[in-house]
């Protein structure tokens, strides 16, 4: 269980406005931390320090500017700064699993499918699709509906499906609970545990602190960028 | 990761007198992968299209592709023949106008067996067999099948031109704004058509398009074009997400928020 899955080194991100003028906002500079397998490390900081920039930057959804993201796949270690564009989709599809705060709908695909087309093939992926779905309190009744016409909550509640049906050694939780009753939240809570319990490093933005002191090992500070004086 | 490409482009160049169409492109595609290119009107989409597909020939720069033997094929200097044969079976193109590809005088099931005939199938009730199934694949009523393709709608007369694409299973499909000038609905249930059709038989795919929206659903890389140039190429997600070039992130910005 010790094993680095994931080493941050030296992380800058700078996004350039060029249609502002050409403002530079310097986002990260110099983040840096590693996670083991079976731990979870919660990103913290006031809002607007950069945390979703970080964790969408570690998902290679944001290009860094510098530095090193380098993520244990195939078990050797593959730098998502320099990777191939189908390096990165290889390591997403194996080994790092994403959770955004907002589903992405696809028109006419229903919840069962969207969850089971990200188990990555096997064969019993609609079984487990509909037991995960059912664990998160989505009735049998809505499974076979497109979310675009879902609650906040239950649009949330298919993304976290989707995000945890594969099983990636590396997850990324963007604020998994944020639209969450409290019996759900501690749903999601458990699914955490578990995770964690199978060996699935994890990071992840909480802004609940009931969720965080419950599933975070460790919190890694994402500091307000200062300009160099 | 070292799979090789199924389509290779590199060092394209073509200027209609001083206006420059492209200006040293490379492009790469592998197996069952959907490229994207977009841009604003007039910046070389379509004109990549058509030279990657030997519709028009490069001034410089060459255009390579794998054939299902394996063997690299220079798209611009095979023998016409060779390049008409791989349009015929191999390769398919979906016109942004259906009638471009249609007969509109042969019913739609001629219309799909029509290429099975082109590669070769004689039995009339494969045929007509095939026909019928890929009606129903594009979801296109099986009674229809007798039916001219003037009596359907815009929708179906582009979900007709699919079918008679993909029945000789094409391994590489371009598709020059395969959504446009359709109604949103429509366009939502041909999207949803295309991603699953293509994902479900690992077609790779080049699509030209405006709407970052449709590159959003189905492609896995982009490529950006202004003025003939690849301003900026990569994941969509990133480069829609993150994008770096200004000319990007005007596009990306401009797109209205339903």
């Amino acid at each position: 269980m010790n094993t680095v899955m994931l080493r941050v080194e030296d992380l800058a991100k700078r996004f350039t406005l060029h249609l502002q003028g050409g403002v530079q906002l310097d986002v990260l500079n110099g983040a840096g931390f590693e996670v083991r397998a079976g731990e979870c490390i919660a990103l913290s900081g006031p809002s607007g320090a950069g945390k979703s920039t970080l964790l969408r930057a570690l998902y290679g959804n944001y290009r860094a500017d510098a530095g090193r993201i380098l993520v244990r796949h195939d078990g050797a270690m593959v730098d998502l700064v320099t990777a191939t564009p189908r390096q990165i989709v290889a390591v997403r599809r194996t080994t790092l699993g994403y959770v955004s705060q907002f589903l992405r709908v696809v028109p006419r695909v229903s919840a069962l499918d969207i969850v089971a087309d990200a188990a990555g093939g096997r064969a019993e992926a609609h079984t487990e699709a509909a037991a995960l779905l059912h664990r998160l309190n989505i009735p049998a009744s809505l499974h076979g509906l497109p979310p675009a016409t879902f609650s906040g909550g239950e649009q949330q509640r298919i993304n976290l499906a989707r995000g945890f049906i594969h099983g990636h050694p590396i997850l990324l939780l963007d604020e998994p609970t944020a639209s969450l009753d409290a019996a759900n939240r501690d749903v999601v809570i458990a699914m955490i545990r578990e995770a964690k319990s199978r060996g699935t490093a994890i990071v992840g933005i909480f802004h609940d602190a009931a969720v965080r002191d419950a599933v975070a090992d460790r919190l890694y500070q994402v500091a307000p960028y200062q300009q160099a004086a | 990761m070292s799979e090789p490409t199924l389509l290779s482009a590199s060092g394209l160049t073509l200027r209609f007198g001083a206006i420059p169409a492209l200006l040293d492109v490379d492009a790469d595609l592998w197996p069952g992968e959907i490229l994207a290119i977009v841009g604003e009107s007039g910046s070389g989409k379509t004109t990549l299209l058509n030279v990657l597909s030997g519709k028009m020939a490069p001034q410089s720069g060459q255009v390579m592709y794998r054939d299902p033997a394996g063997a690299m094929q220079d798209v611009h200097t095979m023998p016409a023949p060779a390049l008409r044969a791989l349009h015929r079976s191999d390769w398919g193109f979906v016109h942004q106008n259906p009638r471009e590809n249609l007969r509109m005088a042969v019913s739609a099931g001629g219309n799909v067996g029509e290429r099975l005939m082109a590669q070769g199938s004689r039995h009339y009730g494969h045929i007509r067999a095939a026909a019928i199934d890929w009606l129903e694949q594009v979801e296109i009523d099986a009674a229809r099948v007798d039916d001219l393709p003037r009596t359907f709608s815009g929708g179906m007369l582009q979900r007709l031109q699919i079918a008679r694409t993909l029945v000789t299973h094409p391994r590489l499909v371009f598709m020059d704004e395969p959504t446009g000038g359709l109604d949103v609905s429509v366009q939502a249930r041909l999207l949803d058509l295309i991603r699953s059709l293509v994902r479900r038989l690992g077609i790779a795919v080049v699509l030209v398009t405006h709407d970052l929206a449709v590159a959003r659903l189905l492609a896995d890389r982009i490529m950006v074009m202004q003025r003939g140039e690849v301003v900026e190429a990569g994941l969509t997600d990133q480069v829609l997400d993150d994008p770096r070039h200004p000319y990007t992130q005007l596009l990306v910005s401009s797109v209205l928020q339903a």
